[in-house]
């Protein structure tokens, strides 16, 4: 096999890898996006404050210490202790799951019935609100977030491929956290549709996201289920900013992470679990390709900032609904 | 002229015609008025359900039938009057509550959940029959395993029951209407309800459906013993099946009592004829 096109299945890997994470975005949107109707726009800022907040609980930072220290004068920064990964982990899903109550009882409860840009309307303040609470309980600095994943390129697959591609190939260089990330990923989106097929609660919310009336009338309530599916959108949201945070630490621009979401759910539709999945795929792999294949060489490169859209674009035009989502039929 | 059945004492029963045994009230409902802005739905209106009888509740487009029902199972507050079930006041309570104290209903417009198949869609009814918690389903461990399968069970003899065997796996939403609205009774009766409420079960249905719809809210009220409540069109239909019938009319009650009775009130034929109100 020529070097060449066993880099071309290298990046093929890569993308794929790429795409299972889009796809773990991708899903806390449609997640909510089914059960309530709401196009969640905090969906990228949930990722940064769980993020954020994992890193302030493991490093023992005391939330809101610069606004405790300005009003009264003192000097407190850290607990002066560290709090192992997992314990963390455990902790900052006990303040999404406290967040998601938040939401719904503040929020969305007092909303219900109303128009979608209404509600929409209402993320995007969920959205600035969150990302300045972030700022003020741990602060506007970048953080490193080490959880304990490995980092690096993986020597043992590039051994055990070297000898495909005779001497000019040394290997498929296929970086440790991606393997990681793909394999979480991959058995968080599994126990996600296992719980939504097989539970009580995941029958419930099927059954909310399809009627709301007759949701009640089996007597299951609204508000829980939301409750549920907001803490759910919270986990998926802090295992996207674990990865993503693991690779490119916690600031800002983590949030922005849910821009590259937009164009999976083009893709696969807003309603439908496996859409995001496979709708993640095909933008990681097409980009990744594209950029190795046409990009790189005759566009000079950097085409994966746009080329997800510009697919999604296409996409829209033939299939408006998307892979998978419902088809729209006008009843006359 | 005002036909009553105040005459017995809530606790006493009865035995109907045809030897079934009526309870004592399950259901009272007291005064109740309900208004929407300056509309009054319901004006005044008391009347009561007994354990194990079919009650009907007729009456002309806009007389307010559904909104009682829509009282009944908690989707409307009333303004005023009380509900009484089982025998204790009824605060204001969410139709998701009502649901889980065993009153079920059926919607007018067939209210399913269209992407889920039949069998999952009966399968919702039985929530309140599942009591394990939520980390006992997510971890598909101890009690939610052993639930699961009873539930099943249950669902499958309601399935059978309704003769809806063919179409388990299909996804409502591909149904044709006479079925849906069979589904929904299978829904409603997962749930193993003391008190079912249908609204038009037999709306929009040709005659060969509504024989089969008929026969199956009979076969329900004698086989499981469930205490209903209907609201209906068709009046052959309504005095074939019903033990007691209410009467409404521009959101009041203008008859109740058993069919006989009511077939012979002058109101009823007067509203059902269009006889001019004056």
């Amino acid at each position: 096999m020529s070097a060449d096109f066993l880099y071309g299945i290298e990046v093929l890997i890569n993308g794929l890898m790429a795409g299972v994470l889009y796809a773990l975005v991708a899903l806390g949107f449609v997640l909510i996006y089914k059960a309530s109707g709401i196009f969640n726009y905090a969906q990228g800022v949930m990722a940064l404050f769980g993020a954020l907040t994992l890193t302030g609980i493991m490093s023992g930072q005391v939330p809101f210490a610069h606004l405790i220290n300005a009003t009264f004068g003192t000097h407190i920064h850290n607990f002066g202790w560290n709090v192992p990964a997992l314990g963390a982990i455990a902790l900052t899903l006990v303040v999404m799951v406290c967040f998601a109550w938040m939401v719904q009882k503040f929020v969305f409860r007092h909303l219900v019935g109303q128009e979608p840009i209404i509600l929409f309307m209402a993320t995007i303040g969920l959205a600035y609100f969150l990302e300045g609470m972030g700022d003020l309980m741990w602060g506007s600095d970048i953080k490193k977030l080490d959880v304990g994943l490995p980092q690096g390129g993986s020597r043992w697959v590039e051994d055990i491929t070297a000898g495909l591609g005779g001497d000019d190939f040394y290997g498929f260089f296929i970086d440790k956290l991606d393997m990681v990330a793909t394999l979480v990923a991959a058995i968080l989106v599994i126990s996600l549709v296992m719980f939504s097929q097989y539970t009580k609660q995941g029958r419930a919310m099927r059954a909310v996201a399809d009627d709301h009336q007759a949701a009640l009338s089996v007597g299951i309530s609204l508000n829980y289920i939301w409750i549920l599916v907001w803490s759910l959108a919270g986990l998926v949201a802090l295992v996207a900013g674990i990865m993503w945070g693991a690779k490119s630490g916690v600031q800002f621009s983590l949030s922005l992470i849910a821009l590259k979401a937009l164009p999976v759910l083009m893709l696969g539709g807003f309603t439908s679990i496996p859409g995001a999945i496979v709708g993640g795929l095909i933008i990681g792999v097409g980009e990744k390709l594209f950029e190795y294949l046409i990009g790189a060489p005759f566009l000079g490169g950097a085409t994966e900032n746009w080329f997800a859209y510009v697919l999604a674009l296409i996409f829209l035009v033939f299939r408006p609904q998307g892979l998978f989502g419902e088809k729209i039929i006008e009843r006359v | 002229m005002m036909l009553e059945n105040q005459t017995l004492a809530p606790s006493d029963g009865y035995v109907t015609a045809d030897g079934r045994q009526i309870g004592g009230v399950m259901m009272d409902l007291r005064n109740i008025t309900l208004r929407f802005g300056g509309v009054e739905a319901i004006k005044d209106i008391s009347f009561d359900i007994r354990e194990g009888e079919i009650r009907a509740i007729i009456g002309p487009n806009g007389a307010g039938k559904s909104s009682m029902l829509n009282v009944i199972s908690g989707f409307y507050v009333p303004q005023e009057g009380e509900v009484w079930f089982n025998g204790a006041k009824r605060p204001p309570t969410k139709p998701y509550q009502v649901a889980r104290q065993g009153i079920a209903r059926t919607f007018q417009n067939i209210a399913l959940f269209e992407g889920m198949s039949v069998l999952d869609n009966v399968m919702t009814g039985r929530l309140r029959q599942m009591s394990s918690g939520l980390f006992s389903q997510a971890l598909w461990w101890g009690k939610a395993q052993t639930e699961e399968v009873e539930n099943r069970a249950a669902v499958e003899r309601i399935i059978d029951f309704l003769e809806i065997q063919s179409i388990r796996k299909t996804p409502v939403g591909r149904l044709p209407y006479g079925l849906k609205k069979r589904v929904e009774l299978a829904r409603a009766l997962a749930a193993e309800p003391h008190l079912l409420l249908l609204d038009e079960p037999m709306a929009g249905m040709n005659v060969e459906e509504k024989e089969d719809m008929s026969r199956f809210i009979l076969d329900v009220n004698d086989e499981f013993g469930t205490t209903i409540a209907l609201i209906e069109h068709d009046m052959g239909v309504v005095m074939d099946l019903s033990d007691r019938v209410v009467v409404m009319d521009y959101g009041r009650k203008i008859g109740d009592g058993t069919p006989e009775e009511v077939r012979n009130n002058e109101a009823v034929i007067d509203a059902y004829l269009g006889v001019s109100h004056d």
